[in-house]
């Protein structure tokens, strides 16, 4: 069942999905099987053996309205550095190109900017973080890569997002970072996670590789 | 423990199990079998639990060698199997003699077969599913599809295994169809009167493009009105979404978690594993049910799988 707490990509509606995934993830549901937030909506997965669609949406807006009280959970802050263009991110001088930008103005830009993780999807480890400045957003490549590089931090419309795996991908790749997004002998195992603030540091090229061997 | 020696693996052959879901907040889709009732009738066979991982072969099988023996059964889809020159049954239990191996071939009907093994197959836990995840690398064997020279480690014999028997028409209830019922998606009424006429009536084939994550389908456009911009929301298992250019994609076990197209219907739990012995190029086509009745449907299925008295001679 979908529920759905706005209509737009921001900060309010985003902020009754945290505070509704909150709740259910403190008081487990046993007919509960899989939350999956999203920008604006949360997707609930139940047991139809045990319950009905009527009773999930009444225990859900049940819910949603104490979820309204719940005082706003503090962020906690990442920093990801990236190595900017060449080699690791191969569309830099695209980007730059397509929005009149110097390839130095798009890196200032992406930098200057606090993220908000909205939710995570597509792979493992994945998070969407907004709002991308609009001087800097691009839509996605016409043709997806059959494979980006691990590492890889692209760009679709008002959306960055940093590649965990070797994945196809059509985001437009700008740099990389040597960090290892998601690692299943970590906890978290996710180096960001659904609320978190995002913000980005430029590294150098040899900084990158020293870092990915260390 | 006992082995598992990998001759020659298939097409695609995995470690599966029911798979781990309920880990969405970290972008992670539950994966496991894409038959999880041939799974589960495998398992019960042999008087495993009804998860217990197992090797999920696609299209074409492979050939392991057995070298401290073991009892198996082969469930879902026939690939000819064979051990030691002579044809082995499926949904049956088969005793492996030391040293010997079991011989698969291409399939003769559907697209997996299961190899279930008394004890089952013993590998580390990811988010507490042995279930490979192929996408990402992770759980399974080495997050990864078998390969030739693998060993894998298989579950000691405790006990002598009776030699348990479907009981006829249990098959034939569960058989997989090529019509799959659905209910209707968040945005069915995004779609024009020509794409949901085409939802109801018209074939569609399964494109050669088709894998784990899902399903693209080749047929009639299913256009949505208008220019129909979404913004990105979670996506059920057996979503039916629709792409730009109106092809209908139906989302499977290592579907991503979230999607922005929009999804005209829904394929029913109880018709899931359908979709799992779905092979490129078989003609679909669509049922729409309600909610009530596909819930009714999925308590009835559960209750028949539950049920050792309905299932075993």
């Amino acid at each position: 069942m979908l529920v759905y707490l706005g209509e737009e990509i921001g900060a309010a509606a985003h902020e009754r999905v945290l505070r509704l995934l909150r709740l259910l993830q403190l008081e487990p549901i046993k007919w509960l099987r899989n939350i999956q937030p999203a920008y604006c909506s949360l997707l609930i997965t139940f047991d139809a053996a045990a319950v009905d669609h009527a009773e999930v949406q009444e225990t859900i807006s049940r819910l949603e309205k104490r979820a309204k009280r719940l005082p706003e959970a503090k962020p906690r802050l990442v920093e990801v550095p990236v190595c900017y263009g060449g080699e690791f991110g191969p569309d830099l001088e695209d980007v730059a190109e397509q929005r009149g930008l110097m390839p130095e103005k798009v890196v200032e830009l992406h930098i200057a900017q606090t993220y908000h993780a909205y939710f995570l999807g597509f792979a493992p480890g994945f998070a969407y973080l907004g709002d991308v400045p609009p001087e800097i957003a691009v839509p996605r490549l016409e043709t997806p890569r059959k494979e980006v590089a691990p590492g890889s931090v692209g760009i679709a419309g008002r959306q960055t997002a940093i590649y965990p795996f070797g994945t196809p991908g059509g985001w437009r790749l700008i740099g990389r970072t040597p960090l290892e997004i998601f690692r299943k002998d970590r906890e978290p195992m996710g180096l960001i996670a659904i609320g978190d603030q995002v913000r980005f540091r430029p590294i150098t090229g040899a900084e990158l590789l020293a870092a990915r061997r260390a | 423990m006992s082995l598992l020696v990998v001759e020659s693996a298939g097409f695609q052959t995995t470690v599966q199990d029911f798979g781990r879901e309920g880990y969405g907040v970290l972008g992670v889709s539950a994966s496991g079998a894409a038959d999880a009732v041939a799974l589960r009738l495998g398992n019960l066979l042999l008087e495993n639990k009804p998860g217990a991982p197992a090797l999920e072969m696609t299209l074409t099988g492979g050939t392991f060698l057995f070298p401290d023996g073991a009892v198996i059964c082969l469930a879902g889809a026939n690939f000819g199997a064979q051990s030691d020159g002579k044809a082995l049954e499926l949904w049956r239990p088969h005793a492996i003699l030391p040293g010997k191996k079991l011989v698969l071939g291409a399939t003769r009907d559907f697209a997996r077969c299961y190899l279930c093994v008394a004890g089952g197959i013993g590998v580390v836990d990811f988010l507490g599913s042995a279930s490979t995840h192929l996408v990402s690398g992770m759980g399974g064997w080495e997050g990864r599809a078998l390969r030739r020279g693998d060993v894998l480690q298989i579950g000691r014999l405790e006990k002598n295994i009776r030699r348990r028997k479907l009981r006829p028409g249990v098959l034939d209830e569960l058989k997989p169809e090529k019509k799959l019922r659905v209910t209707r998606g968040p945005q069915f009424d995004l779609f024009a009167g020509d794409a949901r006429n085409a939802l109801r009536h018209a074939e569609f084939v399964v494109s050669e493009e088709s894998n784990r994550m899902g399903l693209r389908l080749d047929g009639p456009r299913l256009a949505a009105r208008g220019n129909a911009e979404m913004i990105s929301e979670g996506a059920p298992l057996g979503a039916i979404q629709v792409t730009p250019s109106g092809q209908a994609i139906i989302l499977f076990v290592e579907q991503q978690t979230t999607g922005g197209y929009p999804k005209i219907a829904n394929v029913i739990a109880a018709d899931l594993h359908c979709v799992g012995q779905l092979r490129p190029r078989d003609a679909i086509r669509f049922e729409e049910v309600s909610l009530e009745e596909a819930r009714a449907l999925w308590i009835e299925r559960e209750k028949l799988l539950s049920s050792e008295e309905r299932l075993f001679a």
